[in-house]
């Protein structure tokens, strides 16, 4: 295991033992004065000098969390509040949500990064109020005349660390404000102090290296054009090994119908790569004309990590690479932020898309009004319209050797509203489906502890903390159902979840959605199938089974 | 416990001056005509200037929570309240909120268990208690609109008979007055008792809390109590409503200014204060948007173009290993 994570029982122990307001203990005095100090486990490594030189980010240097002085540049203070103030220009919800917090503490336990660590701070109204607190100091207000009456107080280094730290113990994946009965939003608050960060160079590696990466190769793991064509051919390999199906995907071609992006982790890491074939063998199957961009090889953003404009930037080549290839519509693999850039924010960034045409399938003739303008159709919402229109030959059995559960991808859930095409399919496709209990899916899902950039190695014991809350649910139906497979559709969740579970659920397996879709797809022409997409033997399909 | 003891001096210092000002100054005036006015002025230009200042601010992006299934496929059923996708939809879900506190509904309370891990108790005290507090606000400002017409307004007779329905006492007894003050003290309590809520509170978190139990009481003793003569101050409050400056017409007992101080210092304090939050609910984009962002375009007013990398530049940067992967190329 990791060397940046206790082990397993010493940090149970820890968690359950400690003094925090998990455990009933009070905190004297303010939550402001409360200690905290970074240490290994709990801080990502600071931007690379290069990569902020690469990207033209502000102060490069060499610095960690750990030093006292952080270098900040001069004007520093003033950065941070012209950055506020010209925020709070653009944007009615940050001001609204920092003006009317009741402080009712509704949302003060549902973080899973409270019920991981029980800090204070991690209560999110009171990581709201880390800003609100500067906010209320420097900006006017009636309450300000009495500066202890109002709990405000100034910008200095101190909370710039303090931000560091806590705004990143937030995955902006907005449990809280699903409780909130004022519907304060979390993740806008963290998403503008990670900004102000940025501008001042303070940050972290492991958003702003794919970041480069993604602006430069096309995406996060800055896989250049011909080893990501040689990897998705890799694939096909295996694919034709396993099925004796040749599936033929075609990259950068002009006038396919539809332009398919995925995350990069699915073409390069595991097990994204088993979902990544689970698409190529659909796609193959129902004979769909698409073809895949290098250069709008990342359906991730990690831009939406660093700040609006680089969000923006990243997102637009997909509209770019559209037009150039004159394809009719986007459809989109699975992946959580994605979905939420997608879904929430790009027409609006960078549409409107009139150049495309409203997505149709062009299997069943569906037309995807819910894209009309967007033009981008989730893969979920496309593969279960096919299984509706009974477009697809499943053999669920084939996925009898796995007792699965679901895992609501945070993004996709709130801020997207998709929960029933993944279930309605998962349901098609495996005869073993046991639901964790009802407040940590759905709408209460919790996330994977490692969302919104944090899922660095030297993060570990944070993201072992924060992923608590969803590893105990699947230890519940674990032990319930004997579940061994977690099955999302993010791919976020494909990288942090293995480790999430070798820490806390030893024996469960993460999956992606359409790899089980891959598994159990009857196809004529094929071979017979005895193994599964990672080469795990099928239960009931054993090769000293086939008496026939 | 500074927190604490700061809003609490704060009011009864508050609730002292109209008292002395009235029994050792004989400031009735001020207190019941003067500050009234002031206060109601700043009420009203301050929650207006609030409102506008909010608005006046772009919505850029169209985010919202969804709490329940997209409108997706035909087939699959879609949740019009929690993923609403009309105005319509969308305005019935910030009106369940503001009159039913529907997500403070859904509330829970985490426990941590061995293992470690954790249950979810469903925990409906804070909605409980939050909606008993508004709602009953709301019944007893409304049954006050009796003071400011000779005739009771048409809508007001019901609400003020239900509210009576019990008669313990005479004059007849409010149900609201005990309620509002249960739920003061519970909301006050439960930010003392809860580890979490205490470290999470202000003393502006405090302060309208007491002030609006230090209001209820006076009110409540010089109904059953100390009694004031209420035709003076249905007089006054006439007078008032004309937007009258003449003076207090007789003598009221020193609690009724208490009373009245307390509210305008309330009405005075609401502007710039978190008890905005009754306007800036309506306003909250997560629960007022539709979920129809991908099927209508959002616009952002500040949007502007921004520089990316463009194809073009990519393929001049990579061209030679496209050739070699037999990748399509725009210039040869």
């Amino acid at each position: 295991m990791s060397k940046y994570v206790p082990k397993k029982e010493d940090l149970s122990k820890g968690i359950l033992q400690q003094e925090s307001l998990l455990t009933g203990a009070r905190i004297d005095g303010d939550w402001w004065d409360e200690p905290f100090e970074f240490r290994d486990g709990n801080f990502c490594h600071a931007a690379k000098p290069e990569v902020l030189q690469e990207l033209g980010f502000p102060n490069p240097r060499k610095w960690a969390a750990t030093d006292d002085d952080w270098l900040l540049p001069a004007g520093w203070e003033k950065t941070i509040k012209e950055g506020l103030q010209e925020w709070l220009k653009k944007s009615r919800s940050l001001k609204l949500y920092l003006d009317s917090c009741v402080r009712c503490g509704a949302c003060a336990d549902k973080c899973h990064f409270f019920l991981g660590t029980g800090e204070p701070r991690n209560m999110p109204v009171v990581r709201a109020e880390m800003l609100r607190s500067v906010y209320r100091n420097d900006f006017p207000l009636a309450e300000k005349i009495l500066k202890g009456f109002s709990g405000s107080r100034r910008l200095t280094k101190e909370v710039v660390k303090e931000w560091h730290m806590f705004y990143y113990q937030c995955t902006e994946c907005r449990r809280c404000s699903v409780f909130c009965p004022l519907g304060i939003d979390t993740a806008e608050m963290t998403m503008v102090v990670r900004d102000l960060l940025n501008r001042i160079g303070v940050n972290n590696n492991w958003i702003l290296a794919p970041v480069a990466n993604c602006n430069r190769t096309g995406n996060h793991l800055g896989i250049e054009p011909h080893t990501f064509v040689q990897n998705v051919e890799s694939l096909v390999d295996d694919i034709e090994e396993l099925t004796g199906i040749k599936v033929n995907p075609t990259f950068n071609r002009k006038g396919a119908e539809v332009l398919f992006i995925t995350p990069s982790g699915d073409v390069f890491g595991d097990p994204g790569v088993y979902t990544m074939m689970g698409y190529l063998l659909l796609f193959h199957h129902i004979g769909l004309d698409y073809t895949i961009s290098t250069y709008a090889s990342e359906g991730g953003n990690f831009g939406m990590f660093t700040s609006g404009d680089m969000m923006k930037k990243l997102n637009a080549k997909m509209y770019h690479e559209a037009e150039r290839l004159k394809v009719k519509w986007l459809l989109g693999g699975e992946c959580g932020h994605m979905w939420r850039v997608v879904h929430q924010y790009m027409s609006t960034m960078n549409g409107p898309a009139d150049f495309l045409e409203k997505p149709v399938s062009p299997i069943t003739g569906t037309k995807f009004t819910n894209a009309a303008a967007t033009k981008m159709v989730h893969i979920a919402e496309f593969t279960a319209d096919l299984i509706h229109n009974g477009k697809l030959k499943l053999d669920p059995s084939r996925n009898d050797h796995l007792k699965t559960t679901f895992h609501d991808s945070c993004n996709v859930a709130r801020g997207m509203g998709m929960f029933e095409e993944p279930r309605y399919i998962l349901n098609k496709v495996c005869n073993t489906f046991h639901e964790m209990p009802e407040n940590t899916i759905r709408e209460q899902t919790f996330c994977c502890g490692s969302g919104s950039g944090i899922n660095a190695e030297e993060y570990m014991e944070m993201r072992m903390r924060g992923g608590l809350p969803r590893a105990a649910a699947v230890r519940h139906v674990r032990e319930k159902h004997q579940v061994d497979s977690l099955v999302t559709i993010c791919a976020i969740d494909r990288a942090s979840l293995p480790a999430l579970m070798r820490y806390w659920n030893p024996g469960v397996s993460v999956y992606g959605l359409h790899e089980l879709v891959g598994n159990a797809l009857v196809m004529p022409g094929e071979k017979r199938r005895t193994v599964d997409l990672r080469e795990n033997t099928m239960a009931g399909f054993e090769e000293e089974d086939d008496d026939e | 416990m500074k927190k604490v003891l700061i809003p609490v001096v704060m009011v009864a210092l508050l609730a002292a001056i109209p008292y002395l000002g009235v029994t050792m100054a004989g400031q009735q005036y001020l207190f019941g005509v003067a500050i009234p006015y002031a206060a109601a002025a700043l009420f009203l230009l301050g929650f207006l200037y609030r409102l506008f200042d909010w608005l006046k601010r772009p919505v850029p992006f169209r985010i919202t929570t969804t709490a329940g299934q997209e409108k997706s496929l035909d087939w699959i059923p879609y949740s019009r309240l929690d993923s609403p996708a009309t105005p319509l939809q969308a305005w019935v879900r910030v009106l369940l909120e503001v009159f039913l506190f529907r997500s403070l509904f859904r509330n829970t309370k985490a426990e941590l268990r061995e293992g470690p891990s954790f249950t979810f108790a469903s925990s409906k005290w804070l909605w409980m208690g939050g909606l008993a507090f508004h709602w009953s606000l709301l019944v007893i400002v409304l049954r006050h609109t009796r003071f400011f017409f000779t005739e009771l307004p048409g809508l007001v007779v019901p609400i003020e008979a239900a509210d009576r329905f019990i008669e313990l006492t005479l004059p007849a007894f409010y149900m609201t007055d005990a309620v509002v003050l249960s739920a003061v003290t519970f909301l006050f309590a439960r930010r003392l008792r809860d580890a979490k809520l205490s470290a999470l509170s202000l003393p502006t978190d405090y302060f309208p809390l007491l002030l609006i139990g230090a209001i209820a009481a006076a009110g409540v003793s010089m109904r059953y109590l100390d009694k004031v003569d209420i035709m003076t101050v249905k007089a006054l409050a006439l007078n008032l409503a004309q937007l009258s400056f003449d003076p207090v017409p007789g003598t009221i007992g020193p609690i009724f200014y208490v009373h009245l101080f307390l509210v305008s210092v309330l009405m005075a304090y609401l502007p710039f204060s978190k008890l905005m939050h009754m306007g800036a609910i309506f306003l909250s984009p997560t629960r007022n948007l539709c979920n129809n962002s991908r099927e209508k375009r959002h616009v952002n007013p500040w949007n502007k173009p921004i520089k990316f990398r463009t194809y073009a530049e990519y393929e001049d940067d990579y061209r030679e290993k496209m050739r070699k992967a037999n990748l399509p190329l725009e210039k040869e």
